[in-house]
Formats: structure tokens, sequence, C-alpha cells
């Protein structure tokens, strides 16, 4: 599974690339994966401000809708309007392309609440052997 | 409700080999989709050709006299006049009209049925085929024997002729009896998705080799029941637990013309008095957006006052927007076009629609 070094992530499967007080953030593979063939994005509003851990926004697939939370606080500062007419981008790059939305950070020291890369990883791997993770994965 | 061992059709293994996602459905263990995805599988079976494994499903045999046998009680189409040959869709009511299931009665001689029904209601129904059925008329449960396969699709046909050339000229809603790789089979020009099709019903531990056959033919993609559901969504046909059950009539999920009140059926007094009393309405609508409806979410008018709830929903792929199909409260009888749906956390505009949603589909071709 595609797990980028230096992204950091939530165990709800959002990751989140900071760069400059700015962060990027998206669903991981693990998360693409369970949801399947993604048809809609809810894209949140340019300007509002989120909490940590709060809702950011919620994606649909064909069969369901998963609220998607954000990793750290801050406004937010642009949205990626691609996803409007191709949600799929997620499905196909969903580390990369298929980013949801960009935050200005408002408290750098929450990134101490977030797993790393390898954290995630074994988090994953613990998910695995307690069977929760989808027959797909 | 028996709690019993979540059961296998006989393609489990295949499935699993297909690297599909497994899921419960009705008792059973069953592929949501495979690894390609629900859109790529909706794909196949509008443009191609795509296979369901639907041995989960029930199948009644019924030896009797026609006209004493009960059955032309138990099920709301008339069935005096079905030639051999054919097939009939229809309802079986309770005593106050609701629905106990939705069938398919296939006359597979003077004195013969085949009837077909959903996983879920095989043991309720059989019981009240049993109590219904004229002492004399044999009824026989073959569904664990039975193993069944849908071939869906405008290419259904070639993929189909060329394993059984005789299908060629078989009409929509008939059937016969062929050689299909040297098992003697029933196939019936029917299915659930819109598309020109067939099913196909063997004996269980055949099945492998007849889906191998089928899947080993390139223009043929294996589908699970994830796009089942949407495909049927797109072209308006009910589901039981959805559309239909115990407490709704085919009257209120817009069936009428599977109902002959002509005649006589059980249920038939309750159903008609509830259609006089003024009754809920099932209504086909569409979103303004990609965002779908779902069986949970409440409709309201333009207004936002509550008017009814969403019953089944979907993105359709088809149209590239959602889709979905609720009941309306009696209360609010007159012509609904601008709705809304949604829950605590979202409202949606969408519009009323003619049914079906999807009118491309190669059903009749």
């Amino acid at each position: 599974m595609d797990i980028v070094e230096h992204y950091l992530y939530t165990k709800e499967h959002e990751w989140i690339n900071i760069e400059d007080g700015v962060g990027t953030v998206g669903i991981t593979e693990y998360a693409q994966g369970a949801l399947g063939d993604i048809t809609f994005v809810d894209l949140p509003h340019t300007d509002s401000e989120v909490e940590q851990f709060e809702q950011l926004t919620s994606v649909e697939s064909v069969k369901s809708a998963s609220d998607i939370f954000c990793p750290m606080s801050g406004r937010i500062i642009d949205v990626n309007d691609k996803l409007s007419d191709d949600p799929g981008l997620i499905n196909r790059s969903c580390s990369d392309k298929g980013w949801i939305a960009r935050i200005e950070i408002a408290d750098m020291d929450e990134s101490s609440n977030l797993l790393t890369a390898e954290e995630y990883s074994s988090y994953l791997e613990s998910l695995d052997r307690n069977g929760v993770v989808d027959t797909d994965e | 409700m028996t709690l019993s061992a979540v059961r296998r059709t006989p393609l489990y293994a295949a499935h699993l080999a297909l690297g599909a996602k497994m899921v419960p459905f009705s008792g059973w263990e069953m592929p949501l989709q495979y690894p390609d995805g629900i859109l790529r599988e909706h794909e196949a079976n509008r443009k191609g050709c795509s296979v369901f494994d639907c041995s989960h499903m029930g199948e009644f045999l019924i030896e009797g006299e026609a006209a004493a046998s009960g059955l032309e009680n138990i099920v709301t189409q008339p069935l005096a006049d079905q030639p051999v040959g054919t097939c009939r869709y229809g309802l079986a009511l309770n005593a106050d009209g609701g629905t106990i299931d939705d069938l398919i009665v296939y006359r597979l001689a003077p004195k013969k049925w085949l009837v077909v029904v959903n996983a879920g209601n095989i043991d309720k129904d059989a019981a009240h085929f049993r109590t219904h059925l004229a002492p004399g008329t044999a009824f026989t449960d073959v569904s664990h024997a039975t193993a069944k396969i849908d071939v869906q699709g405008p290419l259904s046909r070639d993929v189909m002729v060329s394993l059984v050339p005789g299908v060629r000229d078989l009409a929509y809603y008939t059937f016969g009896t062929f050689s299909l790789l040297g098992e003697e089979v029933i196939i019936s020009r029917t299915g659930y998705t819109g598309e020109l099709g067939y099913e196909i019903y063997y004996p269980w531990d055949r099945a492998p080799k007849i889906w191998n056959a089928l899947c080993a033919d390139d223009r043929v993609r294996p589908t699970g029941l994830g796009v089942r559901d949407v495909l049927r969504m797109e072209v308006c046909y009910p589901l039981y637990g959805h559309e239909l059950s115990e407490d709704i009539t085919p009257l209120e999920a817009g069936l009428k013309r599977f109902v002959d009140v002509n005649k006589g059926f059980i249920g038939r007094e309750a159903l008609l008095r509830r259609d006089k009393d003024g009754s809920r309405r099932l209504i086909h609508f569409i979103s303004v957006n990609r965002r779908a409806p779902r069986q949970g979410h409440f409709l309201y008018d333009a207004g936002g006052i509550l008017i009814g709830d969403v019953v089944s929903g979907t993105f359709s792929p088809a149209l590239g927007i959602g889709v979905g199909m609720g009941f309306i409260k009696k209360e609010f009888t007159g012509a609904v076009k601008n709705i809304i749906f949604g829950d605590e956390k979202i409202r949606v505009e969408a519009q009323a629609a003619s049914r079906p949603f999807y009118k491309m589909g190669t059903l009749r071709n």
C-alpha cells in the first residue's frame, strides 16, 4: 500500500502534507479502497474554519456516504475543484492529485496528535490482525 | 427469524479467485463487487455483457390441476391463460394486501410451474405456498438444489448463442429447456437490469462449469450485487425490503399492471379497500447533482415540509446524477415536482421524474 513517508495520518484514514504552515489534506489508499468508486465530494467552503478531527467534508461512493475529518485545525484556503466533475480522481491518485482541501494551520503543535507514516503503517497492520480490514485490502 | 450459519453459493470459490469483495446478503455470503469496481461493472452491463451469481434466490416446483391448484389464488397475475413456455411477474400478498414477495411464475407444462422468489423470503414464501396450495398439489422447494446465473447486457444474446444456439429466438419473458455444456438447463429471457438478458437455472453442483465457461468469453465481465442494485434502480425495478414489504401493497409501489383485480387472490379485498381509502404512493426522483439519495433519507416539499421518506437511492452512472425512489405520505396527494431529500446533515434539491430513469435499455431488443 502506498503510504507517503513525509505525510502525517489519522486513524480515520486521512493524510495531511504540511509545507510552510499550509496543510494539504486527502484520504489514504486504505480509505479509497474501502469506499470503492467515489461519485461525489461535498467540497468544503473556502475561508471556513475547521477544528482538528472535526468533519471537513463528506465523500460518497456508489454504495455509501462517509464523513471525512480534518487532521488539524485551521482556515480552509483552497479546495480541489477538479473533484466536482471528476471525484474518481481520488480513486486514481488519492495521495497526490486527489487532494481535497488546503488549510492554513492554526496550531502546529496539533501535529503531535497525528501518526507518522511508520505509525500509520503499523496501525493498518493491527487492523488487519484484528480482522477489521475489508476483504479487498 | 432463524439464526443459521451464513450460506455460500456453489460459486463462492470462483468469486474469491476473482478477488470479489464478499458481503452478507439475506443470510448468504455474496460478491458485492470485483476488483475493478462498480462503475466498470456498470459499463459492462449497459454496453457489453455481465454475469451475476444469483444462486441464492429461491425456486419452487409446483404440480397439480391448474384451476384447482390454489396457485391462482396466491399470485396477483392471472395464470389460467398463461401459455406453457412463458414467464409472468406477479406478487403474493398477505390478507392485509401487503406484499409477502414478488416473484416470477414459469409455466413448465399445463400442470407444472416453477416459481422464482427472493432469497431472503424463501422460508416464509414456502410456508405461505404450503398453506394455500390445494390438497393434492405437489410443492417442492428446490432452492438448495438449483443454481442460477444471470447473463445481462446488449451483447448477452451473442454470448449465449455461442454456447447455446437455440436461445437466439427466445422472446422476452419466455423460456426453454436447452443443453448447455452437456447439462440440461432452463434458460429464460428475463432479468433485473433493464438490458437484454437471460437467466440460467441448472443443478447446484454444475455451477462452476457454466460460470467458468461464461467468464472465459472476453466479452463477459463478472458483476456483483452492488451494481445489480444500481442497475435495477436506474430502471425503477422494485427490490423487496425497499419498495415492497409485508406492509406495502403493490398498488402503493406503482405495480398496478401486475395486479389483476378482476380475479380472486389472497389480499384482494384489503388491497382495494386501502387503495380507496387513500394511501402512500411511490415517487421517482432525480437529484440536481451527483449527490445520491439513500434509504433512510427523508423527503420534503420545496417549502421544507416533511412529506415522505426514501426507500432506495444511488448515484446513477448512466445519468451522472443521484436517483431515488421514496414513498409520499397519503396526506400529500397533490402533484409533487420539486422536492428535497436529506437528513439532519444534508438537504439536496431534486425533481420528480418519470420511470425508468434510464430509458435506453436493450431489454426488448
